[in-house]
């Protein structure tokens, strides 16, 4: 179906979030919609999808002018929307997610449903178990139930929101196929997104929002650096890779093991120096998660021991492994890391050390008016942190950790986050690196983990690799390894 | 006690859980759509003492019970027009509206106290209720607790079986998932909120008409049941087969109270009056003890065949909430 956008105008309050947007995709194009956070492009799909009506401007599916006025109304003009976080039902079974929403008779119909999503699935090579509980999914896994779902509604248009964020690269490589192949079928795809490399190699055209305005529609081939200056309005310099200088040891792991109810860590032998950056790759859930939590103190390992420069401290609790110079910054920016409701303010004066029974709010305020020039966050003092974007959320985190620290423990430290700030935050780090902080991180991103690590540890369902060199490794030799290929016989020594 | 006293007591089990098995099962289903109707325990007495008196006014027991579900009905619709519409705080009004509607039937119930009144009389169902133990157990009730068989399976069936159940899930799991597959989500809650609200309203009638019939104000027994019945929800994990073990359980705790007084007569009976209720906590504990992170710390160390065992016995009782209970739902 040919989707064609005139004139789209959507303010919220003083921000101009779409300004005078035009732009028309072919049936059988997959359309790359490109910016940095903020830049307009969830407005935009938004608007197209149904969940917010724009302000002016005009829809025109195949020529003819439409106006849709929710999400099931825009299902039924044919455009299907895939949220960044999928839009489902967790504790659902899969083929109950995949019938929802369908209009039918009293009973569900679940046998001939079940059909039905064998056949789609079997069209795109996904492998989902209609009987399993969506809780149990992958992302990935949770997006294919959702494209599946949207095309036996009948979807003929379909929108992905950021759809590469937290998925396995081959998932990735899956869900591209997938959507060449809807290209082919004469589909509409839109895929929205931040990363460059992902609508480079996929998009059949690519249009650029900056500040709400269409700055571009380009078509291959593509120039990095024109659609990098295109997005921010400047070229952007991404860091050069340096090989740390070995200093003294920050870190030791004597055969480390750790486990829950469903995965075992065992035996991992490591010894971080100081200014060393160690990525740990895998896909989500291998494991990586459970061993950085081990580490730092929130779970108990089950054997081997844990040195922190001299110290022993395995076993001990989280708050005697931050005394020793140890900070972790966890995935869930709201939920772990920051307090929902507290101002930017508040955050710093609870941070602080110094511990006096009044508050010195003056003190307070000028501390975080200092970090947030250091630190380059876009919000005031009183800002709660919950209406900062993400990246600025991740500077606040960073501003927010003690100096000096020995050892930072990241977990997908840019996740959802644009190239500015992930070059930020990544700056950032380095320098505390070269002042001796070591570093370990957990990503998804393999260009990330290539990118600043200077050795990688890779699981696998709860085998690890011994540390390799950064220097060594491709993507693809990455990618293989994360996907349980390419293994050495016996793993997990290091 | 011979075999015919237990058949009898168990029966009795079966009677006196249903005034709980409707408080349960419309608490279960107002909640499956993500609201909390915290006033239960002051409508159930409300609605006994309504149900009553009309039932005695009029003389007609189907008033009475009509009486019951439309007082259910509209305590309900304010908790779903403060909550949906004002979105105010569910546990606050509900819980002013539990102690208003106690003290409500307490002051309105005085001309009724202890006057006998219209009762409904078990009807053996012909041809069943000669069979041997289960007809005595299960088939010679009153049509009210037949209901409350009945009604166990059919919510179960409608939110488990039926594609409206299914969207019954989805609204009080993540509503804007619910609102992107066409659901008029605060509609739907208003429906099922009042809905659950009428068959609330049907455990008043079901004890002041059927199981203890009249009313006797402060002493009638039913202060509490609300409170329980709401942990019963819990414990049920919001199915309604769960939900109407738990009642099941809880009347024949209280059944065991009253025959282990007549032969233990050194333990004061008020112990045995309300240890059910203690132990129906001490029950919710142990069902949502698979949460606890030194549980699993401690599960850790058993060998390995006994702790898929006792993770699997956990995992099993274990039940998650709807997700967007008492959160309301804004469409953008």
């Amino acid at each position: 179906m040919d989707v064609a956008l005139y004139d789209i105008h959507k303010t919220f309050g003083r921000v101009h979030a779409n300004v005078g947007i035009t732009l028309s995709v072919p049936a059988g194009t997959i359309q790359g919609i490109l910016g940095e956070n903020g830049a307009g492009k969830s407005t935009l799909m938004k608007v197209l999808s149904g969940f917010i009506r724009a302000d002016r401007g005009e829809i025109r599916l195949d020529g003819r002018p439409v106006v849709i006025h929710s999400p099931s109304d825009a299902i039924r003009h044919g455009i299907g929307m895939l949220h960044q976080d999928p839009l489902d039902f967790p504790p659902m079974r899969v083929i109950d997610n995949f019938i929802l929403g369908r209009k039918g008779g009293l009973l569900p119909g679940r046998a001939a449903a079940k059909r039905d999503f064998r056949a789609l699935a079997d069209q795109f090579g996904f492998s989902l178990d209609p009987d399993a509980y969506v809780d149990t999914l992958t992302v990935g896994e949770r997006q294919q139930l959702e494209i599946l779902r949207l095309l036996w509604l009948g979807a003929r248009v379909l929108i992905f929101d950021e759809p590469t964020t937290g998925i396995s690269a081959a998932q990735k490589e899956k869900l591209f196929a997938a959507l060449r192949l809807l290209a082919e079928q004469g589909r509409t795809v839109l895929f929205v997104s931040h990363k460059l490399e992902d609508v480079e190699g996929l998009c059949h055209k690519i249009a650029v929002l900056r500040q709400g305005y269409l700055v571009g529609d380009v078509r291959p081939p593509y120039k990095t650096a024109q659609l990098v200056e295109m997005m921010f309005g400047k070229s952007v310099a991404m860091g050069e890779r340096q090989p740390a200088k070995p200093g003294p040891v920050a870190l030791r792991l004597e055969s480390l093991s750790v486990e829950d109810d469903r995965l075992k860590v065992r035996d991992v032998s490591l010894t971080v120096h100081k200014g060393e950056v160690i990525g740990l790759a895998g896909m989500e859930g291998s494991g990586q998660g459970l061993f950085m939590r081990a580490i730092c103190g929130l779970v108990r390992p089950t054997g081997g021991r844990v040195w922190v420069g001299d110290q022993d401290l395995t076993g001990r609790s989280y708050l005697a492994h931050k005394r020793h110079g140890v900070a972790f910054l966890p995935a869930s920016r709201l939920e772990e890391g920051l307090v929902p409701g507290l101002n930017l303010t508040e955050h710093f004066v609870l941070a602080e050390e110094r511990r006096s029974f009044f508050v010195d709010w003056n003190a307070g305020r000028s501390l975080a008016r200092q970090r947030i020039l250091d630190f380059n966050i876009r919000g005031a003092p009183e800002t709660p942190v919950e209406s900062l974007s993400g990246g600025n959320q991740q500077r606040a985190l960073l501003a927010l950790l003690r100096v000096p620290l020995d050892l930072l423990l990241l977990e997908h430290p840019t996740r959802g986050l644009d190239i500015e700030s992930t070059i930020y935050i990544w700056s950032k780090l380095k320098e505390r690196c070269a002042q001796g902080m070591a570093v370990l991180f957990i990503s998804s991103d393999l260009e990330e983990i290539l990118q600043y690590s200077d050795r990688v540890l890779v699981f696998f369902s709860g085998r690890v690799t011994p540390p390799l060199e950064a220097a060594d490794l491709t993507t693809d030799r990455l990618g293989e390894l994360i996907g349980g290929k390419g293994w050495p016989e016996k793993g997990g020594q290091g | 006690m011979t075999n015919e006293q237990l058949l009898l007591g168990l029966a009795s089990v079966l009677a006196a859980a249903a005034p709980v098995l409707f408080a349960v099962i419309g608490e279960t289903i107002s909640e499956r759509a993500g609201v909390i109707n915290l006033s239960m325990n002051g409508t159930i007495l409300l609605t006994a003492m309504g149900s009553f008196a009309v039932a005695l006014r009029t003389n007609s027991l189907w008033l009475g019970f009509l009486t019951g579900m439309a007082i259910g009905a509209l305590v309900a619709l304010i908790v779903a027009f403060s909550s949906i519409t004002l979105k105010q705080s569910q546990v606050a009004v509900g819980f002013v509206l539990a102690l208003l509607c106690r003290d409500l039937a307490y002051f309105l119930g005085n001309p009724y106290m202890n006057i006998p009144g219209p009762r409904l009389l078990a009807v053996p169902i012909p041809g069943l209720a000669q069979l041997p133990y289960v007809g005595t157990l299960f088939f010679n009730h009153t049509v009210i607790t037949y209901l409350s068989f009945v009604m166990i399976f059919l919510a179960w069936a409608w939110i488990f079986k039926t594609r409206p159940g299914l969207m019954l899930q989805g609204i009080g799991e993540r509503p804007a998932a619910a609102f992107v597959r066409g659901a008029n989500v605060n509609r739907m809650r208003y429906l099922y909120t009042v809905i659950g609200g009428a068959i609330i309203g049907l455990a008043g009638p079901a004890y002041s008409l059927s199981v203890k019939a009249g009313w006797a104000g402060t002493i009638s027994g039913l202060d509490g049941i609300g409170w329980i019945a709401l942990s019963i929800t819990i414990f049920g994990g919001w199915n309604p087969l769960r939900a109407a073990f738990g009642s099941y359980l809880f009347a024949f705790l209280q059944w065991l109270g009253l025959v282990l007084q007549a032969r233990l007569p050194n333990i004061p009976s008020q112990v045995l009056q309300v240890a059910p209720f203690p132990l129906m906590i001490l029950t919710l504990l142990l069902v949502n003890i698979g949460d606890a992170e030194w549980v699993a710390r401690t599960l850790a160390l058993l060998p390995t065949g006994l702790r898929r065992l006792a993770v699997r016995f956990l995992r099993a009782l274990r039940a998650s909430p709807p997700a967007a209970l008492g959160v309301p739902f804004e469409s953008e």
